[in-house]
This record gives C-alpha cells, sequence and structure tokens, in this order.
C-alpha cells in the first residue's frame, strides 16, 4: 500500500506577484526569446510577427546601430554589418580559421578580436549585447513591464571563455542573468516535459555555427546530463561555404570585393535551404564586377560537398557515448536541434548511427528558447512545485600549468555542477617567493593545445626550501560553468584568488566603461542606474527573507533572532534612496540571516531524506 | 548536513562496500533537488552561497560513492588507511604479467588501427575489473581483511588506466 502525503502547514507560500523572465537564445544565425504564459512557453514575436531575430547588427557613423531584419537581409554594408557573432566570443583573432574570407575589419586585441566599424571598434561582447537589448525590449513591450530575470542559453561546448563573454554581453545589455543554461539541456526541457520522456536521451543540436551533442538522463523531472561534446566552431554556416567556394569554383570568379562575398553566401545559404525540400536549386546573380552566375545545384552533389561536415558531427557522438558509458542502441529517444538539422542527409546520418527515427516535432529552431524559458520561469520562483532539476556538466577539463608546459587536469571534463576540486603544489626552486598559476581549459596533454583561461601569481611566498611549500589550488565552478580559482600557502595561509575572466572575457572595468559608454548622453543616468540596481536587488532580498521568515521564522529562530532580522530589514527599506546606506544595509541583512538559512537548509535536507525513507519502508 | 559528515551518513546510507545503487541515485536526486543552486536563484545572497556549498559537496559525496575504484578507497581512507597508489607499485607477478600482455594488446591494436580489438580487450578489463570488486565487497564488508582490500584497490587502480588509454585510443581512431 502506498503512503498519501499531505504537505505541511505553511509550506506553500503566499502567493506573490508574478515574475516576468524569460528564456533567451542566443543563436549565431537567429536569436529567439521565449516566456511562460498561463503554464504554456511561447515564443514571443515583434510588432511585425517575426518569431526569429536575425542576429545581425548594423552600425551607422550617426545614428544608433539596427539589429535583426532592419539591419537588412543582403547586407550592402559588408565592413559594417556584423553576422554571426556568436563565433568571436571569447575568441582571439588567431581562433578564426576563415577571418581571410569574412568581411570585417578584425583588430587583434589583447584577450578577445574586436571589429573596427564605422561607429568605432566594437567587440563581440557589445555587438552580442546589441541583439541581447532588442530581445529586452522585444519582450518588455510584449509583457508590459520590465523583466525580473532571463536565462541565457550557449553550446554546451562553449568554454570558459565563450561562457563569461556571453554573461558579460548579458549585463551590458541590462539583463539580470539567473542563469547560463547549454542548449541542448535546454531542448530536452522542453522535450521531456511536454512527452514526460523518461529514460536515455540524445540531443542532437547543429546550430548555425556550433555543434553540440549531450547525453541525458530523464526520471521524474530530473534532467541529468551524462556527458556533452562537440565542436564549438562547426555548424550551417560551414555548410554555406562550401557551396560558396563550388560556386568560385564553377563561375572561374576572380577574387570578390567584400560586398560580393556577402551576396554569394547569402546565395548559398538560400540554395541549402531550399534544397532541404526540392531536388535541385538554381543560383543567379551578378557581382559588382558583372560577372554573372547562373548554375545548377542538385541536392546529390550538395550532398557529396558538405557529406565530410556530416562526418564531422560523428565523432563527437562516439565520444559522448563513451563517456556516458553507454552503446547507440541504449538510447530511447534522440532529439534534432538546430535550423542546420532540417538537411535530409543529416537527418539520415544520425537515423542510421543510432538505428532509430529522431524525434523532430518540436521546431529545431525554437526549442531552445522554449525550453529555457521554462527554466528561467522555475528559477524566477514562479512555480511551487518543485518538479524541475537540471543537472549538467563541464564540457571540457579544467587545469593548471605543470613545469615542462604540460597540462594537469584538476576538474575532469563531464563532472557534474557545481564542483570543487583542491590540489596541492609545491615550488621548485630554494627561496622560491612567488608561484605563477597559469589556468587552461581542455583534453589535450600540452598547454600549448588547451585555452588559456588566466594568469594569477601567488606572491609573499616566505622563502623555504624547494619543495617544502604546500600551495592548495582550489577551482570551483558554479551552476552556470563559470570557474573561479584560489590559491593558498597552506602552512602561512598566503592567499590568491581570481574569478577566471582576464584572459579572453572582459576586465571589471572594461564592462564599467562599457556601460558608460552606452551613456555617454546622460552621465546622471549611470548614478541613478546603480542606485535603482541597488533597489531592486533590496527588494527581492527583503521579499525572500519575508518568505523565508514566514516558513520557518517561528521554529528555526528564537524571539530575539526574529527581532534582529526584522529590525535588518526596516533598516534596509529605511534606505532606499542613498546608494551609500544601501549597500550597508544589504549587506548586515545578508549577514544577519547567515545562520537561519543555514538552519533552513539543514531542515529541508533532513526532510527530504527521511520523507523518503518513510515512503520506503511502506509494505 | 555538516562538514564532519561522511559520504555515506550524507545519503543515509550503511557504510559497506556492497551498495544499493539504486537507492545512492534515488538520495542524491533527492538532495539535489532540496540543495541545487537552481532552487535559491531568487532567494538571498547567504542562501545561495550555503546552497552553492551543498550542493558542491552532495556532487563530491554522489561521484565518491558511486565509483567503486573511489568508494573502496573512501572506505579505506575512514579507517586511516592511505592505499598509496603513486609511491607504492609492488604487485603480484602474476598481476603484473597479465597487465603486460593487455599493454602488449593495447599496443598492438592501436597500431594496426583495430578498433574491433579495441573492444574486446574493453570487455576483458570490465571483467577484470568486475572479479577484483567482488574480492573488495568481501575484504571490506565480511573478513575486514585491510590488507587485501588496500592491494585490490591499487590493482583495480592500474585496471582503471588501461581502460582509460583504451578509450583514449579509440577516439584517436575515430578522429
Amino acid at each position: 500500500m502506498a503512503l498519501l502525503q499531505i504537505s505541511e502547514p505553511g509550506m506553500s507560500t503566499a502567493p506573490h506577484q508574478h515574475r516576468l523572465a524569460v528564456g533567451i537564445d542566443l543563436g549565431t544565425t537567429n536569436s529567439l526569446v521565449a516566456t511562460v504564459k498561463s503554464g504554456m512557453s511561447v515564443v514571443l514575436s515583434d510588432e511585425n510577427g517575426h518569431d526569429l531575430l536575425p542576429s545581425v547588427v548594423r552600425y551607422y557613423a550617426d545614428q544608433a546601430p539596427q539589429v535583426g531584419h532592419a539591419a537588412g537581409q543582403t547586407p550592402h554594408d559588408a565592413q559594417n554589418t556584423i553576422v554571426s557573432v556568436k563565433r568571436f566570443m571569447g575568441r582571439g583573432l588567431q581562433d578564426i580559421a576563415d577571418a581571410g574570407y569574412l568581411p570585417y575589419r578584425f583588430v587583434d586585441a589583447p584577450g578577445m578580436v574586436q571589429i573596427k566599424t564605422i561607429a568605432g571598434v566594437k567587440s563581440p561582447v557589445e555587438v552580442s549585447a546589441e541583439i541581447l537589448k532588442s530581445l529586452k525590449l522585444r519582450a518588455e513591450n510584449s509583457l508590459g513591464g520590465e523583466l525580473a530575470g532571463a536565462v541565457i542559453t550557449v553550446p554546451a561546448y562553449f568554454d570558459d571563455a565563450q561562457r563569461q563573454a556571453t554573461k558579460d554581453a548579458a549585463k551590458l545589455a541590462g539583463l539580470n542573468v539567473l542563469r547560463l543554461l547549454n542548449e541542448p539541456t535546454a531542448a530536452a526541457v522542453a522535450y521531456g516535459l511536454d512527452n514526460a520522456a523518461e529514460g536515455m536521451f540524445a540531443i542532437y543540436d547543429l546550430g548555425g555555427g556550433t555543434f553540440d551533442v549531450s547525453i541525458l538522463h530523464l526520471t521524474k523531472g530530473v534532467f541529468e546530463v551524462l556527458s556533452t561534446n562537440g565542436d564549438s566552431a562547426l555548424g550551417g554556416d560551414d555548410f554555406d561555404r562550401r557551396v560558396f567556394c563550388w560556386m568560385l569554383e564553377q563561375g572561374k570568379l576572380p577574387p570578390l570585393s567584400p560586398e560580393d562575398n556577402s551576396l554569394l553566401l547569402t546565395k548559398a545559404r538560400e540554395a541549402k535551404e531550399w534544397l532541404s525540400e526540392h531536388a535541385e536549386a538554381r543560383i543567379t546573380c551578378v557581382t559588382s564586377s558583372g560577372d554573372v552566375i547562373d548554375i545548377i545545384l542538385t541536392s546529390a552533389r550538395f550532398k557529396e560537398l558538405t557529406q565530410p561536415l556530416v562526418v564531422k558531427t560523428l565523432a563527437p557522438l562516439k565520444k559522448a557515448l563513451r563517456d556516458a558509458k553507454l552503446t547507440p542502441d541504449e538510447i530511447q529517444g534522440i532529439v534534432m536541434v538546430g535550423g542546420a538539422t532540417r538537411m535530409p542527409h543529416i537527418k539520415q546520418a544520425v537515423a542510421e548511427f543510432f538505428g532509430r527515427v529522431p524525434l523532430t516535432n518540436f521546431d529545431p529552431d525554437k526549442v531552445v528558447a522554449l525550453g529555457a524559458a521554462i527554466q528561467a520561469n522555475v528559477l524566477a520562483g514562479n512555480r511551487s512545485d518543485n518538479d524541475l532539476l537540471l543537472l549538467d556538466v563541464v564540457p571540457l577539463s579544467l587545469g593548471l600549468e605543470m613545469m615542462g608546459g604540460l597540462a594537469e587536469k584538476i576538474i575532469p571534463r563531464n563532472s557534474t555542477l557545481p564542483v570543487a576540486r583542491a590540489q596541492e603544489f609545491t615550488t621548485y626552486k630554494d627561496g622560491q617567493t612567488a608561484m605563477s598559476i597559469h589556468v587552461v581549459q581542455g583534453e589535450r596533454e600540452l598547454v600549448a593545445d588547451c585555452r588559456s583561461l588566466a594568469r594569477f601569481e601567488l606572491r609573499g611566498i616566505p622563502p623555504m626550501a624547494a619543495g617544502a611549500a604546500r600551495i592548495r589550488v582550489t577551482f570551483q565552478v558554479d551552476a552556470d560553468g563559470l570557474l573561479s580559482v584560489s590559491a593558498r600557502e597552506q602552512t602561512t595561509g598566503v592567499e590568491a584568488n581570481i574569478v577566471v575572466k582576464p584572459s579572453y572575457g572582459l576586465a571589471e572595468g572594461q564592462i564599467a566603461d562599457m556601460l558608460q559608454a552606452a551613456f555617454t548622453y546622460a552621465a546622471d543616468d549611470k548614478d541613478l542606474r546603480v542606485q535603482l540596481e541597488l533597489e531592486v536587488e533590496a527588494r527581492q532580498l527583503i521579499e525572500a527573507v519575508n518568505n523565508a521568515l514566514q516558513q520557518d521564522g517561528e521554529m528555526l529562530l528564537s524571539e530575539a533572532e526574529r527581532a534582529d532580522i526584522k529590525n535588518k530589514i526596516a533598516d534596509l527599506q529605511s534606505a532606499m534612496g542613498d546608494v551609500g546606506k544601501l549597500k550597508v544595509a544589504t549587506a548586515a541583512l545578508n549577514q544577519a540571516t547567515e545562520e537561519f538559512a543555514t538552519r533552513r537548509m539543514d531542515q529541508s535536507v533532513q526532510k527530504a531524506l527521511t520523507g523518503h525513507n518513510l515512503s520506503e519502508i511502506q509494505i | 548536513m555538516n562538514i564532519q559528515q561522511t559520504h555515506f551518513e550524507l545519503f543515509g546510507l550503511p557504510t559497506t562496500f556492497d551498495l544499493d545503487t539504486k537507492k545512492l541515485d534515488q538520495q542524491y536526486r533527492l538532495l539535489q533537488s532540496e540543495v541545487h543552486p537552481d532552487r535559491f536563484a531568487a532567494s538571498a545572497d547567504s542562501e545561495r552561497r550555503l546552497s552553492l556549498q551543498y550542493a558542491t559537496k552532495a556532487n563530491e559525496a554522489y561521484q565518491t560513492l558511486k565509483n567503486p575504484l573511489t568508494r573502496a578507497r573512501y572506505l579505506l581512507q575512514l579507517k586511516g588507511i592511505d592505499t598509496q597508489e603513486e609511491s607504492n607499485t609492488a604487485m603480484p607477478v602474476d598481476f603484473l604479467l597479465q597487465l603486460m600482455e593487455w599493454r602488449e594488446a593495447l599496443e598492438e591494436a592501436a597500431e594496426t588501427a583495430n578498433a574491433d580489438e579495441l573492444e574486446a580487450l574493453k570487455k576483458k578489463l570490465r571483467e577484470a575489473a568486475k572479479t577484483l570488486q567482488s574480492t573488495l565487497a568481501s575484504a571490506l564488508d565480511i573478513d575486514r581483511d585491510d590488507a587485501i582490500a588496500t592491494e585490490t584497490v591499487r590493482k583495480l587502480r592500474f585496471i582503471d588506466k588501461a581502460q582509460q588509454e583504451v578509450d583514449q585510443a579509440l577516439e584517436i581512431l575515430e578522429s
């Protein structure tokens, strides 16, 4: 007999205002924003009814940049019209293999590559922020209020630098980032919740510029990622380029202007899309030099041209399965995500690999945003039933540079988030007083083959014999997949901390400068903005503490403790309008609730485990 | 949950090598659904920080107990025994001979790009690991023979490494 469950009195929280939260799929080719409305996840369209916002930003000398459809489908101003900027996020110039073919004026800045436009030099972070701002505006117009927060999706195979760059872009766009969510996991959420799916699933996500595969175990609302793999420089764009190169060859064309390159690439993309439904595509255009192109591309020829790319996606698939310790026949369902998976020969290759037909009942362009919206709704606190939990993983191993240029892995790939690991190191020279710490990410043995994430120094180690110092380096990766590293000499307690950023992400100061630049027209705006942000934060804190008091205050706190917390709440309420006081009062309330938080957490852990044990004893 | 609690206590499981892994999975998911940072995205800083710590500990405990090698190592560690896997490489001769045989097979299969041979080797290693795991179960849970258990952990470590090398060889073949 099964035991009936009765919820405790006071467990259901007082109904609070529905917080506006969105999921944003910041794609290479297209971006989308979705939200949960009356329990349904829906994509928000613009005033013209478009769901997809082309990820295109066009800069002008004398006016604000235009984004999406307004920026022009066939760019006439290729140097100032940035498409597929996602490929440059957290990347240096040497990482962009086809930089020579692209129409942009790249500036090889330390850290991330930048692009010279008519409106000045722009970082990929700034370009992405324009896209995000446009989606934020769309959502706020459509929902009729300010957003409480957003979940932004990233390719699962994005490394730390690319994730950090994405988070920076969201901050720059004025979004409160609730979580960075991996795209395949977002798709799994949309699928899993819709079909109440259980078992092992593979997500095959081929977007415009990135390829991801994730293997997930779904059970009772828990989405556990077992492994992930991919290629952050492989996508639908590469199929366009194969066709583009074929066109150059067929037409025996001379080197083209940036505008003509863009024109031909657009034609190549149109032909690719056409061939998903038809047997052949006719490609016609006239270049600015007067060369005429009029050729037929058959689907057989297209398949031949691009088959190597399709094969290239199978290796990460095999690796992901091996890491999950599974074989293809143990997978219950394969979910296809990303516009590029509309190509028939991709569907066919995946079906052959798994020996079953992939699921395509969701629009592959929208499924990621729909899943992200569901997660955003949960994170914003709009759902009280705890029936959705995402357990994601680190996509690439994290480590340190050792003597001889070898990488020592500290956190292996596919570790479940959040994760922390510590390792001890020592000095190699007598009297060594400093140690330089180089954090890298990747699977290869040599540091030179991994991505450099950050370098920092631990200074002030007292002189000791070589090998006597004990330096403990701790890596912590949070639920967004972002790394922070700290180092501590054990015998003296000398410490150094860093949130990984400098090498490829933006330094904190740079973001502040960009924010300032965005508000140059009204300098006062910035101060006001800071104050408003602090006030929003303070109100959220007060609401959270009040909820906690209502639920557990009587049971877990003494009268004196309760009074203290209530006083601190009152202090914070009266600090509104004063930046200095707000900061002090917020910190004070946070500190005053620390012990309460520990007791609450322990209580819920106890409840979860013992509550379960009870129902286990049933006959 | 406190820092002193063992991984077994954390999940309310008996401190044994032979473990109900289904129960472990269940308890882990229950615990994470209470403490995961996603539950505290809209909470005060103090709760968010605690949640990160608790969820990190739950993951570490789960990973340690899920894998037989790390579970055995952890059980010995709780008894104050260091398995000395890095420093002590003394092994019975028959095990060393077997290991050399596998290693040669691995090298040959890798050189001749023989994926089937690699898969076959993987299967052999898996079986060898299973045998060692049952040795561990009796040494740790029944006989309380820590010397045998320690040696078996070291053996299992070698098998584990060999399995990783086979996987790497397969990966190279595929790329």
